[in-house]
C-alpha cells in the first residue's frame, strides 16, 4: 500500500489531475484516492477524533514518531474521503515545521476542483486543515 | 408515463420571467431543484428593487421631503399587499422581520417572556426546522417551561392521536409547520389549530414552505401567529413576515428597542409606538418589502391553481421515477406532500450525490436540512432533497434521473 505524503505527494496529485479532460475522470480519480487510504480502525472512530461541522462524518487521528506526524483519516462519504486523501498527500509523514510552512490554500488553488469545494463548509476540508495545523502548532 | 399539465399552463412562458434559470452550470443547462432552500426571483422583483434604489430611495416615516413620502407610500403599500395576500384583517398585524426565523424568535422572546412560566409546555412537531425548535428551547430555559415533541410516524405524518393526548391545560403554545421542509409533509393545520384552541393554547404556524405553493388565509385557518420568509416566495432575502392576532400583538412587549418602535423617549420612561411599528426597531428593509410586494403582485397575476397543479404533477412524476431507481429510498412518504422529494441511495452518502449532480448542472440540497430530529428518527445522516417550483419542467426531472444514474455508476 502506498503511503500518502511519501509515495503520493501533493505534486503527484496536481500532475495527475491536470491530465484528465473530463469531470467524471477527475472525480473517479479522487474517489479512488480515498479508497487507497489505509483503513481506520473502529476504535479510532471516536467522538474525540470526529471533526464537527461537516456534512459527512470526518475523523482524524494522529501520532508523532521521530519528529514526524502520521495521520489516519476517514469519512463516510466517498468524495470527501478522496479530498482527505489529497490533504494527506500534503501533510502526512511531514514534520510540524513542514506542515506549518506548507501553503495549503495555494495547493487547493492549483487544483480547480478543490478551489470550488474548499470554501464549502459542508466538505469539512477547512475544518480538517485547521485541526492538522493546530496539531502541528 | 410522463405526466402532463392541464391545458393552458405554459411553463416556458413562466420560465422566461426568471432570468437566472437561463444559464449553464459546469457546462450543462441549469436544473434548479433547491426551491425549498430559496426560490428564484422573477424579473419584476429585480426591477422593483432596482427602481426603488434608482428613483425612490429614502428613509421611511420621518423625512420632510418628497422622496421620503414616496418611499413610505411604497413601503406601506407593500404591507397592505402582504395583508391582502394572506387575508389579514389589518396592516397593523403585518410585522416586517428578516425572515421566518426572526418572526419565530420574536414571538418566542416577546410573547413567551410575558406568558410562559415554570410547568408550562410548548408543543412542537418532530418535523420542525431548527428555527421552530431552538427559539422555544431558549425561552423555555428562561421561563422554566418545557418543549415537548409531537411524534411523527414512519411516513413523516404527525401522529394526531399522540398530539391529542399531549394536549392538556399545561400546553400554552403549539408551533408547527404547514409543510415540512425536509420531507414535504403537508400537516392538517386547521384540525391541529382547533384541537390546540380547545385546551386554550395559542398556535404559531410556520408557513415558510407552504406560502409559495397555494393561497393562505390566516383568518380561515384561525391561527394566532403565521410566519414566512420573502425569499421562499420569489422575493428578496432579508425580508420576512410575522402575522399575529391583534389582541395578542397588543399585549406583547416590544422585541427590540430602537428608532421607529417608540412613541416618546425620556430618561424618566419611554412609551412605545402602535402596531405594527412597536415591533420594528431601526430602519427596516425597505427595498426588501417592496421587492416582496412585487413578488406577490407577480403571483397574483398568475393562475395560482394552475401553478399548484403543475407542482403536484412534477412531484408525482418524480416520485414515480424514483421508484424505478435501484437502492433508492424516498424519505417522507406522507399521503399529503408538497413539492419535496427527499431520498437516500443505499451505499452512498448524500453529499457524494449532491457534488456529482452539481457537476451535471443540477442543484439540489443535501444534508439534514436543519431538521436533525427527524433525520435522527430515520437513523440517517441526511438526504438528497429535490424541491420543485412551478418554473421546473418534466424535462428537469428527466435530467435529474439521468444524472442520478451516472452518479450510481460512479459510486457503486
Amino acid at each position: 500500500m502506498k503511503t500518502f505524503g511519501l509515495d503520493i505527494t501533493s505534486a503527484d496529485i496536481i500532475d495527475t489531475l491536470s491530465f484528465f479532460d473530463s469531470w467524471d475522470d477527475r472525480y473517479r480519480y479522487i474517489i479512488d484516492l480515498g479508497k487507497e487510504l489505509p483503513p481506520m480502525a473502529d476504535a479510532e472512530h471516536t467522538d474525540a477524533n470526529l471533526i464537527r461541522g461537516c456534512q459527512s462524518k470526518v475523523w482524524l487521528s494522529s501520532e508523532s514518531r521521530e519528529g514526524r506526524l502520521y495521520f489516519n483519516v476517514d469519512s463516510d462519504a466517498f468524495i470527501v474521503k478522496g479530498l482527505l486523501a489529497i490533504v494527506m498527500a500534503a501533510y502526512n509523514t511531514k514534520t510540524p515545521a513542514e506542515i506549518r510552512s506548507f501553503d495549503i490554500q495555494g495547493f487547493f488553488e492549483s487544483i480547480d476542483l478543490m478551489r470550488h469545494l474548499s470554501p464549502t463548509r459542508g466538505s469539512g476540508l477547512q475544518a480538517m486543515v485547521a485541526r492538522i495545523q493546530s496539531i502541528a502548532a | 408515463m410522463k405526466s402532463t399539465d392541464q391545458a393552458g399552463f405554459d411553463v416556458e412562458k413562466v420560465r422566461a420571467d426568471f432570468p437566472i434559470l437561463n444559464q449553464q452550470i459546469n457546462g450543462h443547462p441549469l436544473v434548479y431543484l433547491d426551491n425549498a432552500a430559496t426560490t428564484q426571483k422573477p424579473q419584476a422583483v429585480i426591477d422593483a428593487i432596482v427602481h426603488y434604489y434608482t428613483h425612490d430611495n429614502s428613509n421611511v416615516h420621518r423625512g420632510a421631503h418628497t422622496l421620503s413620502d414616496r418611499a413610505t407610500a411604497r413601503f406601506e403599500s407593500a404591507r397592505k399587499t402582504v395583508a391582502d395576500f394572506i387575508n389579514a384583517k389589518s396592516t397593523g398585524q403585518i410585522i416586517w422581520t428578516r425572515g421566518a426565523s426572526e418572526s419565530i424568535n420574536l414571538v418566542a422572546a416577546s410573547w413567551g417572556s410575558a406568558n410562559l412560566e415554570a410547568g408550562d409546555r410548548i408543543l412542537v412537531s418532530a418535523l420542525e426546522h431548527h428555527s421552530n425548535i431552538v427559539p422555544w428551547q431558549m425561552i423555555a430555559d428562561k421561563t422554566g417551561a418545557t418543549v415537548v415533541a409531537v411524534p411523527v410516524d414512519a411516513t413523516g405524518t404527525i401522529d394526531m392521536a399522540a398530539f391529542s393526548t399531549l394536549l392538556d391545560t399545561r400546553v400554552k403554545l403549539v408551533a408547527f409547520n404547514q409543510v415540512s421542509n425536509a420531507l414535504g409533509t403537508i400537516n392538517p393545520v386547521e384540525e391541529m389549530i382547533r384541537l390546540a384552541h380547545a385546551v386554550g393554547a395559542k398556535v404559531l404556524v410556520d408557513g415558510a414552505q407552504a406560502i409559495a405553493h397555494w393561497p393562505v388565509d390566516v383568518q380561515a385557518m384561525n391561527c394566532d401567529f403565521y410566519v414566512f420568509s420573502g425569499h421562499k416566495l420569489f422575493g428578496p432575502t432579508g425580508i420576512g413576515v410575522l402575522y399575529g392576532r391583534r389582541e395578542l400583538l397588543e399585549q406583547m412587549p416590544p422585541y427590540q428597542g430602537g428608532g421607529e418602535m417608540i412613541e416618546t423617549v425620556s430618561f424618566d420612561g419611554t412609551t412605545y409606538n402602535q402596531l405594527p411599528y412597536k415591533f420594528e426597531a431601526g430602519t427596516p428593509d425597505i427595498a426588501g418589502a417592496i421587492g416582496l410586494a412585487a413578488a406577490i403582485d407577480y403571483l397574483n397575476s398568475q393562475d395560482r391553481a394552475a401553478l399548484s397543479a403543475h407542482e403536484d404533477a412534477l412531484l408525482a412524476y418524480a416520485t414515480q421515477k424514483a421508484a424505478t431507481v435501484p437502492g433508492l429510498k424516498i424519505v417522507g412518504t406522507a399521503a399529503c406532500k408538497a413539492a419535496v422529494l427527499g431520498f437516500v441511495i443505499e451505499g452512498t452518502h448524500p453529499s457524494d450525490i449532491g457534488m456529482l449532480l452539481d457537476q451535471q448542472g443540477i442543484a439540489v440540497r443535501t444534508g439534514h436540512h436543519c431538521a436533525q430530529p427527524i433525520m435522527q428518527q430515520y437513523g440517517i445522516p441526511g438526504t438528497v432533497r429535490a424541491s420543485f417550483s412551478f418554473y421546473n419542467t418534466f424535462d428537469d426531472i428527466d435530467r435529474l434521473f439521468v444524472a442520478l444514474e451516472k452518479v450510481r455508476q460512479m459510486l457503486l
